[in-house]
């Protein structure tokens, strides 16, 4: 198989299998792979969570744990030397100066107790061979490089000096101090918000044009491939099951694996049901024999199950692993076909079909406030003066940047958190204040909240089956043991797990599996409001698309109410009925999902929306994005009047004086702002 | 590609390329052997061989401690001045002291009170610790901040100088001891217990019981002592041997039990007087004391490693 197609390969992975040991045997995360990258071309690779991604990027970087992983075979070839052979000192000189790595984390991928400077300087000064001064000047010019104003100045600052997106050009910056010929980004905008992942990725474009650099970015976010790449390979059990230029991939993929990943990912105009993957990947502790996604297949071919697949060549670029290529293979159709240019910004005809439902309002927020006090005298105006009612049946989205109150809004509504002022009516009744014990208890069963770490929001302590009964214990909805048991068995199939689940603990399951745990958690006391705080972000795409399915389909059953809180613009256009958006504490725009999206009113909603990368290469390297300057402000020192204007375009003087009006601009479309009329 | 493609496609008989679907919910089978977090931590601790030596240690040292002083027809306080300092023999297996005691009697004896003081000493830190830092914690606020500053000025004191002052006001013995080491011994407890219990209530599992309607009292049982268990078990490991060390010490310096009355400090004090005439004296109650220690803080370094759910693979 093994053919000289690369000519011109900076670096090269052949036959690349890792293992890491654990207690219970041998976990093959990487197996077989085959990767090459040319100069100056950024290779994207995509896949869930557990596909082998990062690991095959740390086994480049030779950053793997020694005592437990293990390279198996295969070889790493640099500039034609194989880097598996490099010692320890071999590589350090290679780290940073030929090949350098930006992590996910920027917070925790600098040292705090350094000026930024002297950590930029130092990796300069651990490769080349120049006096501090000559390093500390080349420091200023990379950190002006990667856009970061008064350089001369910032460079004497400590990494808490810096926002989450400052620090993570700062790391970009050390990673490119000795001008590295292989950049390699492992998620590095995860962590950031949309506005600011717009301004990291056109950094990482610049650069890439000034140094020439190659990149391997690694990503889950489909929306960040197609806006980067020019090749992509998709990775699934710790296998490559299809590599090709960007365009084949998005417009034509082979794979089902990589149909249910394009289909998983809603854009701006899909309605109804997403195509979930359904199912969680293998436990590569035994991977399956065949083709490792036949089992989530919905179309697997019997010989799927017994049978690798080898790898198919469809052009010079495109190769994919599964038997549908295979001459006795039948036709099978992709489940939802995205034609080239399908996603052109067209205006839904059916926009007013879905207006919001004039019910009677279920909950009612008149001018809420929720100040916490840190230090002495600062108080943080987590949530100011909000105002919004939402009605029996719909699903109202909130969105905003981290730090904008969102989550404190619904913990607010949930009354964890007493309010500062203002009141919350839930079915007419005042929530804050004092209440009896019997009124709260009432309370809690009727909202509910799904929270949005799977790994933090399940006692460990506990069994699935007594986490899941917790609500049916306190509220006492359960007369016998059996009863229990029954109720429990059926929540679980509700949420699409089964009964010998009941009796293991959380961390036996995947993100996606304990997501559900949570859900079933919220609905064993038959809630009529259900409040989601993040429910998806720390979830792989496909798996978002799962929880989103199944949010849907409880609400039409059970008649539920959501608060979908979450910073995925496109997933809360698809989920939501009317969309709602913060910042900085303040509501700024409300309307219906489908006004908001195409004719968005505040120029922060403008932004926000033009920042969400879509995943459509065509679309996505030809628009006009709105990049917003700066940061989020601090929300214990907002700006005067309103609080946008700092990073509003169209900024007038007359903004820092009033606080603009929560007005109705439109019917059933508020947006507060001074410019609009 | 192409020879091994033909190649192939002799092999595959045209049924292979039935569309099958997938198997059902085969995806969300768990493959992994069901495993309690009890279950883990054991597995773990299993594979550290030094303190699977240890906890055999230690229970063949509970064993005799309990059962020891019955094997054979001595006493631990009986005289027999004809017999004082018999070497180790067929009659008494580990000789006798000045006073002709039966030094394997005395030894088991002796084992059992350290003991059962420093197990007490563990529990009494365990319950005052316990409950003073997860009160603390829960209701936080000005309430915690008064107490911690009860803790500061505790800790303040050094602790010797009650243990002497405690032993001058009340009669030496086996509950003046334990009181004089709880009295301070409490602090780290009680410390660990507010870090934990805080870093607990925000924790999303928690918030989660608080919405659907969990007490205080529901969450305390359900959630915050199942989650810090380990640690409260650990830190008692590791309390248990510093409580046997500073009980033979005191006895050692006197301020401890008095005889007749056995403890390890006891037999140490009174070999250590004999030591170059009669080494045995002083070997033998050293051995038990060292086994005990050295047996406890592996034990309890191992059960850390164990416990730790961040050590899980």
């Amino acid at each position: 198989m093994k053919e000289v197609r690369f000519v011109d390969a900076l670096l090269e992975v052949n036959n690349l299998s890792v293992s890491f040991s654990t207690y219970a045997g041998k976990v093959q995360a990487v197996r077989g792979v085959n990767l090459f990258l040319k100069k100056g071309e950024t290779l994207a690779i995509v896949g869930e969570s557990g596909s082998g991604k990062s690991v095959t990027s740390k086994t480049i970087m030779n950053l793997l744990p020694k005592r437990s992983a293990q390279i198996e075979e295969g070889e790493i070839l640099f500039e034609g030397k194989d880097l598996t052979k490099y010692s320890e000192k071999q590589m350090d000189k290679i780290r940073g100066s030929e090949i350098s790595m930006i992590f996910q984390d920027p917070m925790t991928a600098l040292n705090p107790t350094m000026t930024i400077g002297k950590q930029i300087a130092e990796s300069i000064l651990s490769h080349e061979k120049t006096s501090k001064k000559e390093a500390m000047q080349k420091a200023i010019a990379l950190v002006k490089l990667v856009g970061i104003p008064n350089a001369e100045g910032r460079v004497n600052q400590y990494p808490h000096q810096f926002s989450g997106g400052m620090r993570q050009r700062v790391v970009i910056a050390i990673a490119l101090a000795c001008n590295p010929k292989v950049l390699i980004a492992d998620e590095p905008t995860t962590a950031l918000d949309v506005t600011i992942q717009a301004q990291i990725l056109d950094l990482m474009k610049v650069i890439q044009q000034k140094m020439g650099t190659s990149i391997i970015i690694i990503t889950h976010d489909l929306g960040v491939v197609a806006n980067m790449a020019d090749r992509v390979a998709v990775m699934y059990a710790g296998k490559i099951v299809e590599t090709g230029k960007v365009d084949e991939i998005f417009y034509n993929p082979q794979h089902p694996y990589t149909w249910g990943l394009l289909g998983s990912m809603p854009n701006m105009e899909t309605r109804g049901e997403l195509v979930a993957i359904p199912g969680t990947p293998p436990d590569m502790l035994h991977p399956p024999k065949g083709d490792p996604f036949a089992e989530r297949n919905e179309q697997a071919l019997k010989i799927d199950f017994l049978r690798e697949p080898p790898m198919f060549k469809l052009t010079e670029t495109h190769f994919a692993a599964t038997w549908l290529l295979h001459g006795k293979a039948p036709v099978v159709e992709r489940p939802v076909k995205m034609q080239k240019g399908h996603l052109q910004t067209r205006k839904l005809q059916n926009a007013n079909e879905l207006q919001v439902r004039q019910l009677e309002p279920l909950v009612q927020i008149k001018n809420l406030k929720k100040y916490f006090s840190v230090g002495k005298n600062e108080v943080l105006k987590a949530v100011d003066n909000i105002s919004i009612d939402i009605m029996r049946g719909e699903t109202l989205g909130l969105v905003g940047e981290s730090g904008c109150g969102k989550s404190t809004l619904g913990r607010t509504l949930m009354k964890l958190y007493e309010a500062t002022d203002g009141e919350v009516f839930y079915r007419q009744e005042l929530v804050h204040g004092k209440k009896k014990a019997s009124q709260m208890k009432d309370f809690n069963r009727k909202v509910q909240m799904i929270f949005q770490d799977p790994y933090a929001s399940l006692n460990p302590r506990k069994t699935v089956s007594d986490i899941i009964a917790e609500g049916i214990d306190i509220h006492g909805l359960a007369k016998t043991k059996e009863e229990r048991r029954q109720k429990v068995y059926h929540l679980l199939e509700v949420v699409g797990l089964n009964r010998s689940h009941a009796s293991r603990y959380p961390h036996e399951f995947s993100g996606g599996q304990r997501q559900r745990i949570g859900i079933a958690r919220a609905l064993a006391v038959e809630p009529e409001f259900i409040i989601a705080d993040e429910p998806i972000s720390a979830l792989d795409v496909s798996i978002q698309a799962q929880v989103v399915n199944l949010m849907k389909k409880l609400q039409k059953e059970h008649d539920l109410t959501y608060l979908f809180i979450a910073h995925d613009l496109s997933m809360v256009k698809h989920i939501s009925d009317r969309v709602g958006v913060m910042y900085l504490g303040n509501m700024v725009e409300l309307a219906s999902s489908d006004d908001l999206y195409n004719d968005p009113l505040h120029p922060y909603t403008q932004a926000l929306l033009s920042a969400v990368p879509v995943p459509d290469p065509m679309r996505e390297k030809s628009r006009n994005r709105i990049v917003l300057k700066g940061e989020l402000p601090s929300p214990s020192t907002p700006p005067s009047g309103c609080r946008f204007r700092t990073r509003c375009p169209y900024a007038l003087d007359s903004c820092a004086k009033e606080v603009p009006l929560w007005r109705e601009l439109k019917k059933n479309h508020w947006a507060a702002c001074h410019i609009l009329k | 590609m192409k020879p091994i493609e033909k190649r192939m496609s002799e092999e595959l008989s045209d049924d292979l390329f039935e569309v099958v679907g997938r198997e059902g919910q085969a995806s969300e089978q768990i493959d992994r052997p069901q495993l309690s977090s009890f279950k883990d931590s054991w597995m773990r601790l299993s594979k550290n061989k030094g303190a699977l030596i240890s906890l055999v240690v230690l229970a063949v040292v509970f064993l005799l401690a309990i059962f020891g002083p019955y094997m054979n027809e001595y006493k631990y306080y009986e005289t027999d001045y004809a017999a004082a300092y018999q070497p180790p023999g067929e009659e008494h297996w580990l000789g006798t002291d000045k006073f002709g005691r039966d030094q394997w009697t005395r030894i088991w004896e002796g084992t059992r009170i350290s003991l059962f003081i420093a197990i007490l000493a563990a529990l009494l830190d365990l319950f005052i610790g316990v409950t003073y830092g997860a009160v603390s914690a829960l209701i936080g606020g000005k309430t915690d901040n008064m107490m911690q500053r009860v803790i500061e000025i505790l800790v303040g004191i050094p602790n010797l100088i009650i243990i002497i002052l405690l032993i001058m006001l009340m009669k030496p013995g086996i509950l003046t001891i334990t009181i004089a080491m709880v009295i301070t011994g409490w602090v780290n407890m009680a410390r660990l217990m507010r870090a934990q219990i805080f870093k607990l209530k925000e924790q999303e599992f928690v918030l989660a019981a608080r919405s659907l309607g969990a007490g205080n009292k529901r969450l305390i049982v359900h959630h915050l002592i199942p989650n810090t268990i380990g640690i409260i078990v650990i830190n008692m490991m590791f309390t248990i041997p510093s409580a046997i060390f500073t009980e033979a010490f005191l006895s050692f310096i006197g301020l401890g039990l008095q005889e007749p009355t056995a403890s390890l400090g006891v037999l140490i004090n009174d070999g250590f007087q004999g030591m170059r005439n009669h080494f045995y004296l002083l070997l033998y109650p050293a051995i038990v004391i060292v086994a005990i220690m050295v047996s406890f803080n592996i034990l309890a370094d191992g059960m850390r490693d164990a416990l730790d759910p961040r050590m899980r693979k």
